[in-house]
């Protein structure tokens, strides 16, 4: 052990910021306790429940099980960089509109890992979104409604 | 998580001759290191990032036939390639059995074939156990343990190894590419993994520093492609590990198995390959009957290491479920909800 920080380059959302961290820093723990992005939930930290998605490079991953360190050079977004010019993303509004949460805290990882379902072509069917949506949980049971809203914003997305 | 020192080295020299230094880790995707550092089951003080080597990430056919899939390939890429699910049909539907689309999307190749096991008193630093800490005791030998090894424990140590992507490949002869200190070396799938005798702390035969570079696939192995099958049983629908899972692959000439390849997970230490049921299964007629005495060969020398005897009789069943779905052909589609054996009917997707 010899170094306490090290500088690492963030791209998040499209803005970019220098940080010293130590190399055990979490992605997750970066965004939430050194940028204020909070939008991305601290669920269980071990991976298991989705609380945490974010994608990198556009591709869904959980911010927990990934060094800041790791990313750095990668463009990352969270759920606070999904709306456009104030308008809602369409897998947002399908959510509200479905009202697709209860309590809520599970949501941003939901409609992010969502977003990056639709975009892969794993939402052609409830089987294949229930299967493809499985690392994201939900303990207020809001799964039917969830499927209800990423089939709706899937078929959106279609038309 | 213990702080440590970061080092992300540009070549693959340079990574091996840092991770040969002792409380070194090699990390890639993270998926399983950085739980393992949080619950303090594991403390590296350097941890050596190989995620930006270069040509690692390629997947590359072979002159002399076969694949080689570099070592930092991710789950997902693997798995949605269509030429490789084409391929090698059972392997794709594994790895898209396994995790969660998120962590599919950072887990690697290299980094699969060295997960730890998920035994709880594994993850628990406040219990005995010989895999994490020699010497102090197996707690899972007088505790809950239903879901523990059958085949290949010892007292020192019942834990299973998780992996689903492994079994297939140890039954189509995979080879793990491993760069050390003293050059490159080939080590078969089947060799690489240890069982636990009185050393469960030795999980692997690298020795350190050593790098897994790729994992090749013999030439034959695609020749499987037809009637090949990765079955899973699970204790949820899904995003869950195996309780017992097993791989078939057949080739049938005239109604006569020509060639068959078997293996099973969730039973072992390491992915097991039933090799005296393939024996008994070369030249058998394609019927159930074969499978049945393919499955009490593969299961002969199980015996329960607690509360597990169900998983003997459950491992019979998904031999002869996998046998009996890779004999009636792999699927055009892949099934909505890979592996399961209560979904054997394709879903939407023409590949992966």
């Amino acid at each position: 052990m010899t170094n306490t920080t090290i500088s690492v380059h963030l791209d998040i959302n499209g803005r970019h910021h220098d940080l010293a961290l130590e190399p055990r820093v979490t992605l997750l723990d970066a965004l939430r306790d050194r940028l204020g992005l909070t939008g991305t939930k601290k669920g269980c930290d071990h991976g298991q429940c989705g609380a945490c998605t974010v994608h990198v490079d556009g591709e869904r991953v959980l911010a927990c099980l990934t060094l800041a360190a790791q990313v750095e050079g990668r463009a990352v977004t969270t759920i606070e960089g999904l709306a456009r010019e104030g308008e809602t993303h369409p897998v947002q509004a399908a959510f509200l509109e479905q009202d697709a949460f209860q309590c809520g805290y599970c949501t941003p990882g939901q409609i992010m890992s969502a977003v990056a379902c639709i975009r892969e072509g794993h939402a052609g069917s409830d089987e294949e979104i229930r299967e493809y949506m499985a690392g994201n949980l939900c303990r207020c049971g809001a799964y039917p409604h969830i499927v209800s809203a990423v089939r709706q914003a899937a078929q959106e997305a279609a038309s | 998580m213990r702080d440590f020192d970061y080092i992300r080295p540009a070549t693959i020299p340079d990574a091996v001759a840092a991770a040969a230094q002792p409380g070194s880790a090699y990390l890639a995707g993270g998926t399983n290191l950085l739980d393992l550092m949080k619950g303090g089951i594991t403390s590296p003080e350097r941890i050596v990032d190989i995620t930006r080597l270069p040509e690692l990430d390629r997947v590359e056919e072979l002159p002399e036939g076969g694949l080689r899939i570099g070592a930092l390939v991710r789950n997902a890429d693997l798995a949605h390639d269509p030429s490789f699910a084409k391929a090698y049909p059972a392997v794709a539907e594994a790895l898209l059995s396994g995790a969660s689309a998120q962590l599919r999307n950072a887990a690697t190749v290299g980094g699969n074939l060295l997960q730890r096991t998920r035994c709880s008193y594994f993850y628990d630093t406040a219990s005995p156990c010989n895999r994490r800490e020699p010497g102090s005791g197996c707690s899972a030998l007088h505790g809950e343990n239903r879901l523990h090894a059958v085949l290949g424990w010892s007292e020192a140590c019942i834990a299973t190894h998780p992996s689903d992507f492994c079994v297939p490949l140890v039954a189509l002869d995979a080879v793990v590419e491993i760069e050390g200190k003293d050059g490159r070396r080939h080590v078969t799938l089947e060799e690489f993994h240890r069982l636990p005798g009185q050393t469960p702390q030795r999980e692997t035969v690298l020795e350190p520093g050593d790098l897994i570079v790729a994992v090749r696939l013999p030439a034959e192995a695609a020749s499987f492609a037809a009637n090949a099958r990765y079955l899973k049983v699970r204790e949820r629908t899904s995003y869950a590990f195996a309780v017992v899972s097993a791989a078939a692959a057949l080739t049938v000439e005239g109604g006569r198995i020509r060639a068959a390849r078997l293996a099973l997970g969730g039973v072992a230490a390491k992915p097991w390959r039933a090799r005296a049921a393939e024996a008994l299964l070369i030249g058998a007629p394609a019927e159930e009957a074969s499978f049945l005495r393919a499955a009490d060969a593969a299961l002969a020398e199980a015996t329960p290491s607690g509360d597990n005897a169900f998983k003997i009789e459950l491992a019979r069943r998904i031999v002869v479920r996998a046998l009996t779905s890779a004999l009636a052909g792999t699927p055009a589609l892949m099934p909505a909800l890979p592996a399961s054996p209560f979904s054997n009917i394709p879903g939407a997707r023409h590949d992966a």
